[in-house]
């Protein structure tokens, strides 16, 4: 039952995440293209730029003096009534976070790859999720991935949630840095005309622009009530782009012959003992160990989180009812909580359930550092051993303790 | 269509107002602000806008430009408007032009010059926006105006410092205090003379003083019609940060000029012209003593002889010893001179 397999049909290529992001951007026929290099996704944007030096992408490319730059000149075509795309990672998403949060309160429908890395300090360019979970409360929706196939659909996908009028918000499209920035796999190329059929729903016309035949002032300065009223729309419309995730997974399956699972994919979940959450492409691993131990009459199952913000807190409630116990992997920290990140919206979630259940993190993966098999093996286990009532910490470093 | 080197991009063509009565009676900033009375930026906000017309999108970082003139539900722009942050005046004009240009070119939205104007204060320009302003004039393919308002000083945070602070002005990060009298001794940045000797690719820099309205609106209507990204520095008397009484904001102006302090000047395809007073002094007109402009600002009480002394000397070298005066702050050694057979 594995979700996203390819049709044999597809014109299917082997290239990495950061070429399938860039097969996905050339698709979505882009009008401006802003760019900055930071490693992992600098070779997203290269691809890109031998796109349009062969003439196959019609975008204007501008190159910035920064980050927050690129952003602004994304949110500035956007307003204009284009279609933008830039790409970032760690240090360069913390660069803009000034116009990160200007693109989501102000509702400009920019898409942004991240292709995910660790933050400094202690510095590195190695993969982990840090960045995104730094801008989750940034108001944007973040899809994360967990093959260079889903990188590429999820692309498309974004910019259906962006642009829809009953959403119109910036979307993130995440993975991860390394692991699958650079990490080759057949990857299903769709026809130019499929996907224009897909976003034909959405496009130019369809929201108020920046025109001079009707003029409008866009980001006035807002006090009290009317403030109150752009926060509660906003978050109206994350909950409408968690919706429509579910929805548009219908629509893409229809259209291209795969479906994701839309903001979770379940894997075995049906009859699981313990289930774990993870997001990204550990998940990967994760599946092959939880096969490997269904193998030995282990019951458990994976809810993979692929729409991290807003936050799937209702289907996640329901895969988790009535299990023994829940493993949340993380490959960030949340210092705040002495965990990750991701264990604190499952422990929040498990808040909407009748009956208490041992849940334990397990924070792996930070700087590239390997997650092998083994490990997620007994991450399983301990999951299970706390299901049963065995004693333990809350949160397990792996490697480290 | 075959791409070449030569990339030209069509302008609006704004011929001058030819005089006070020939300016167009059509206001596309108007009432809705609330700034301060006496408030020499939004006459350049006025003026700014009334030259560039209609066919027009206007960019306003963050500043006193942007918190006092665009309350919800009371925006004073006639032209579409778009608020962006305090540092990406720079980006976000390059990315609207690209966007719009892009959009035309696809036949998205009729094919027609649209002039992109980003505005930004001294604090958002000179200082945290100055790399998205030097990257942005670097990009011909685009026709976007940046103008800088300078008063002076973080205006709408109440008067502190900015690179553009002149030496020794009190603000609320240079009091003048017992111990320290000059507590800001930083001579301001020369924005037009850097992005102007610095941007190969930008065709047309010009200082502008609203005291001289029609001169004003004739710099904005050439560095449109020029295209490409060019760049206007504006200085504007501030009745709160700089301390005086309001009616005396257009006098001021004219004392930055009359004085010298601050030259009216552009720079065309690398030609530098002097106009207004400037261009009097440079042809032998005697400047003002910086003390008459000085000494009409609270921000400058607390100087002494000695003060006024150096402040009058860094202005006179200024035309005194400058290669290009006023400009471009370079001094060619004797030794080169001849030996480049200068006179």
């Amino acid at each position: 039952m594995t979700t996203g397999a390819l049709r044999p049909a597809a014109d299917v290529r082997v290239m990495d995440g950061n070429k399938a992001a860039a097969w996905a951007v050339l698709l979505c026929r882009p009008d401006l293209l802003a760019s900055y290099p930071i490693s992992p996704q600098t070779p997203l944007l290269e691809q890109l730029y031998k796109f349009r030096a062969e003439g196959r992408l019609d975008a204007e490319t501008v190159e910035v003096e920064g980050e927050n730059s690129a952003l602004s000149a994304a949110v500035g075509a956007v307003t204009a009534g284009g279609r933008a795309f830039t790409a970032t990672s760690s240090m360069g998403l913390m660069f803009m976070y000034d116009a990160y949060l200007y693109a989501s309160g102000q509702r400009v429908p920019v898409v942004m790859s991240v292709a995910t890395r660790e933050q400094c300090a202690p510095h590195t360019v190695s993969s982990g999720q840090q960045d995104i979970m730094m801008v989750k409360e940034g108001g944007w929706v973040q899809l994360v991935a967990e093959s260079c196939q889903e990188i590429l659909d999820s692309i498309l996908v974004a910019y259906r949630l962006a642009e829809d009028p009953n959403v119109q918000l910036p979307v993130n499209v995440c993975y991860d840095g390394y692991y699958l920035s650079h990490l080759s796999e057949p990857v299903g190329v769709p026809t130019q005309e499929a996907v224009d059929r897909f976003l034909a729903a959405v496009g130019v016309g369809k929201r108020p622009v920046l025109s001079t035949e009707a003029p409008l002032s866009f980001g006035a300065f807002v006090l009290g009530e009317l403030y109150a009223e752009y926060r509660y729309k906003h978050c109206q419309a994350m909950q409408r782009a968690l919706d429509l995730a579910e929805s548009l997974d219908g629509e893409f399956q229809a259209a291209f012959g795969r479906a994701w699972g839309g903001s979770i994919e379940a894997y075995r979940t049906e009859d699981a003992e313990v289930l774990l959450v993870g997001t990204g492409s550990a998940c990967g691993t994760l599946k092959v160990a939880i096969d490997h131990l269904r193998q030995e009459g282990v019951r458990a199952g994976l809810a993979r989180i692929r729409m991290f913000r807003p936050f799937p807190r209702r289907r996640l409630a329901e895969l988790m009812r009535g299990r023994r116990a829940v493993g949340v992997l993380d490959r960030s920290v949340c210092f705040g909580w002495n965990s990750g990140h991701l264990y604190v919206d499952v422990r929040a979630t498990a808040a909407d359930l009748e009956a208490r259940m041992p849940l334990v993190n397990f924070i792996g993966g930070l700087a590239g550092a390997d997650i092998r098999r083994e490990m997620l093996e007994d991450a399983v286990r301990t999951t299970v051993a706390r299901g049963r009532g065995e004693p333990g910490p809350e949160v397990v470093w792996l490697g480290l303790e | 269509m075959a791409e070449t080197t030569t990339f030209t991009n069509a302008t609006q063509i704004l011929e001058p107002f030819r005089g006070v009565k020939k300016v167009t009676i059509e206001e596309y900033f108007t009432s809705g602000h609330r700034t301060c009375q006496g408030c020499e930026s939004a006459l350049v906000m006025k003026l700014m806008v009334k030259a560039a017309g209609p066919r027009t999108i206007v960019l306003g970082s963050t500043g006193c430009m942007y918190v006092a003139n665009t309350t919800y539900y009371t925006t004073p722009w006639v032209v579409p408007w778009m608020h962006t942050q305090l540092g990406s005046s720079g980006s976000a004009a390059l990315g609207t032009a690209a966007g719009l240009k892009a959009l035309m070119r696809k036949g998205k939205m009729k094919a027609e010059p649209i002039n992109v104007i980003a505005f930004c204060g001294d604090g958002g320009g000179a200082d945290m926006g100055i790399g998205a302003i030097s990257a942005t004039l670097t990009h011909k393919e685009y026709n976007s105006l940046i103008l800088l308002y300078d008063n002076e000083s973080y205006a709408n945070t109440d008067i502190q410092i900015s690179g553009m602070t002149p030496f020794g002005a009190h603000t609320t990060f240079s009091p003048p205090g017992r111990a320290k009298r000059i507590m800001h001794t930083r001579w301001k940045k020369n924005m037009a003379g850097m992005m102007a000797a610095g941007h190969p690719e930008c065709r047309y820099v010009a200082t502008v003083c609203a005291s001289y309205a029609v001169e004003m609106m004739n710099r904005v209507r050439r560095a449109l019609t020029i295209g490409g990204p060019t760049f206007i520095h504006s200085l504007d008397p501030c009745p709160k940060g700089w301390d005086y009484d309001p009616m005396l904001s257009h006098e001021l102006g004219e004392l930055a000029i009359e004085t010298g302090l601050f030259p009216l000047y552009e720079v065309e395809d690398g030609q530098v012209r002097y106009y207004g007073k400037t261009k009097a002094i440079v042809e032998g007109r005697a400047r003002k003593p910086v003390r008459e402009y000085l000494l009409k600002q609270g921000r400058f009480a607390h100087f002494t002889e000695e003060d006024l002394a150096y402040f009058q000397r860094k202005v006179d070298a200024m035309w005194q010893t400058w290669e290009i005066p006023a400009v471009v702050p370079f001094k060619r050694l004797d030794a080169t001179k001849s030996a480049l057979g200068a006179t």
